[in-house]
């Protein structure tokens, strides 16, 4: 597979995931577009650059791991590991229809190449912490990547985790939160808020980092110094926009989980050109 | 006349401290193996694990949920964890964890729940679990042990290790008999008889086994002959030893310290239902939840006694005739 860290070249994988996103949950009918557009360049500069990984040996012990805990997130992983060569890219058409190995949610019966079954929010970053835990017991060089929806920590389960990092001083596993600012049911701060969010995670022990989610060398940069800290959990809040690149799907909640229709597929197409 | 108990109860120890030992020596055994648990580790017996291998046992906190989650990702890279705490927080808080994180990817957690049943005592209702077989039954893939004594706790524990794939056991907190010799062995879905019998067959699990057998001896001097069934191994169930048992003795009881409605009970109704129809009868908690007291007061209050073994034994002859 090709990798990179030009970010020319990579913004150009980018704008070719959110066009099969948008394409394959139009086909679907179903799924959830603006939180899979937000997490575009998280995915695509872990995928091509940071982590390292071989789409010929999914199950080689030494890979970096990486989790997409917000599960509904599905089609950007799938596209993402297509352009990476986990699968062909016409598979893509398939999401969510019987027999597919692209479930609705991720689904490691059906992708075995996945390092988890998602979908049920809040349990990733224990996963996470877990997997960090086996790597250090083999002194194993590997690290673990944890994407997390930002209404996804309104689960307790985030913070027990969040806990179990620091005092495990789990230097190997960095969080990245998709912070688009919009859940199913509205803006986050009206849902329940978040903020002072920065201050949460600092105080359970974190590093923590701020970046825009949108800009590839802001997180390039941000990998790095996640990476550069050994003896506590790294996470990144990476602000984004949901429904990024279509302008209206763009901070809209109703585009959380609706599937556009042929006509938005159109346009959105155009846009994506 | 109808045979005698093969096995002599003795003295011996609580199943939850054979598992704390079991664990200790597969992790002599075993680099792989290691241990979660959630501030329970005195009571779970986890922590002589925890004192032989520290930098393999993993403290939660007082975080069951992520408990779960953390075994799972442990598993996830190839190690065997045992994540323990009290069964009604460890199933009950850990489920949906148990649920997505385990049972739906099929990873390799053994689950142990200490504290089952109503037998814990003093604490209460809150810390009693009564629906841990119910719940870990629903886990599809899911194996689920309830062994009976040191003995077989110390095999089951081995047997679980040995098993690629989702365990749950159940293990409790008094000092129980022992009622095999150390060297029966046990196999994951494999009853053992107890006692041979022709009139009925009672089919225990866990603390009700001992009481299994003193129920047979009580009816023996009766000239009732009952056949005991330990049936350690809940699910997958060991539908040819029910089958045999329904068809040749014509009447079961089923006993377990567990809510009857959702536990072993059930399950073997399904089980005599689709094989050999006979009548039967179940000993277990009502639809109720238990109080303080000390073990054996509450075993005698909520009828899960060798006496309320035999009385259901009575109950199914009557019905047999």
């Amino acid at each position: 597979m090709q990798r990179t860290n030009n970010v020319q070249e990579l913004n150009a994988i980018c704008k070719r995931v959110r066009r099969h996103i948008v394409q394959m949950i139009g086909a679907a009918r179903s799924g959830h577009p603006g939180g899979s557009l937000s997490a575009v360049e998280i995915l695509v500069t872990l995928y091509f650059d940071v982590l390292r990984h071989d789409a010929a040996r999914p199950d080689w012990p030494g890979r970096d791991r990486f989790i997409l805990s917000k599960g509904h997130g599905a089609p950007v992983l799938y596209a993402v590991m297509a352009e990476c060569g986990y699968l062909p890219v016409e598979e893509l058409a398939t999401l969510r229809k019987l027999g597919s190995p692209l479930q609705g949610h991720p689904d490691k019966r059906f992708l075995p190449a996945l390092e988890a079954s998602t979908g049920s929010l809040g349990q990733g970053l224990s996963l996470a912490l877990g997997m960090g835990a086996a790597a250090r017991l083999d002194g194993a060089g590997w690290r673990t990547y944890v994407v997390l929806g930002d209404g996804e920590c309104q689960e307790g389960q985030i913070w027990e985790a969040a806990m179990f990092g620091a005092f495990h001083r789990m230097g190997n596993v960095c969080a990245i939160v998709d912070y688009n600012k919009i859940q199913l049911d509205g803006f986050v701060k009206d849902i329940m808020e978040l903020e002072p969010f920065r201050a949460k995670w600092e105080g359970f022990g974190w590093n923590v980092i701020d970046v825009d989610g949108h800009d590839i060398a802001a997180l390039q940069g941000a990998f790095a110094a996640a990476a550069s800290t050994t003896d506590r959990p790294a996470v990144i809040i990476a602000h984004t926009v949901k429904g990024k690149g279509v302008s209206f799907m763009e901070n809209n909640p109703k585009y959380h989980g609706t599937a556009p229709t042929p006509q938005e597929v159109e346009a959105a197409m155009k846009e994506l050109a | 006349m109808s045979p005698r108990t093969k096995f002599e109860l003795k003295p011996g120890m609580a199943t939850r401290e054979a598992f704390g030992r079991a664990l200790v020596e597969l992790g002599r055994e075993n680099p792989n193996v290691v241990a979660v648990d959630a501030d329970l580790s005195k009571s779970t017996y986890t922590h002589f694990f925890a004192v032989e291998f520290p930098g393999r046992f993993f403290s939660c906190g007082i975080a069951e949920a992520n408990m779960v989650g953390v075994a799972a990702g442990l598993a996830s890279a190839g190690k065997i964890p045992f994540a323990a705490s009290f069964a009604s927080f460890a199933v009950n808080k850990g489920f949906e964890q148990m649920r997505v994180l385990v049972a739906y990817p099929g990873v390799n957690v053994k689950i142990v729940g200490t504290h089952c049943g109503i037998s814990i005592g003093e604490d209460g209702p809150s810390q009693m679990a009564t629906e841990d077989i119910a719940l870990a039954c629903s886990l599809a893939g899911f194996v689920v042990l309830s062994p009976a004594d040191e003995v077989s706790m110390r095999a089951l524990v081995r047997a679980a290790a040995a098993h690629n794939g989702p365990v749950y056991i159940r293990a409790g907190r008094p000092k129980v008999p022992v009622i095999y010799p150390p060297s029966q062995s046990f196999e994951i879905g494999r009853s053992v008889e107890l006692t041979g019998g022709t009139d009925l067959t009672i089919v225990a699990t866990g603390l009700l086994v001992a009481e299994a057998i003193r129920a047979a001896d009580q009816l023996a001097a009766e000239g009732v002959s009952a056949r005991v069934l330990d049936m350690h191994t809940i699910k997958p169930l060991d539908t040819d030893a029910i089958r045999r048992a329904a068809a040749e003795t014509g009447a079961l009881v089923v006993a377990e310290e567990h809510l009857a409605e959702g536990g072993l009970g059930v399950r073997v109704a399904q089980a005599v239902a689709r094989t050999h129809p006979c009548p039967m009868e179940f000993v277990g908690l009502a639809d109720t939840y238990a109080e303080s007291g000390t073990p054996e007061e509450l075993l005698d209050k909520y009828g899960l006694t060798a006496r309320d073994v035999a009385a259901a034994a009575r109950r199914v002859l009557a019905r047999k005739r």
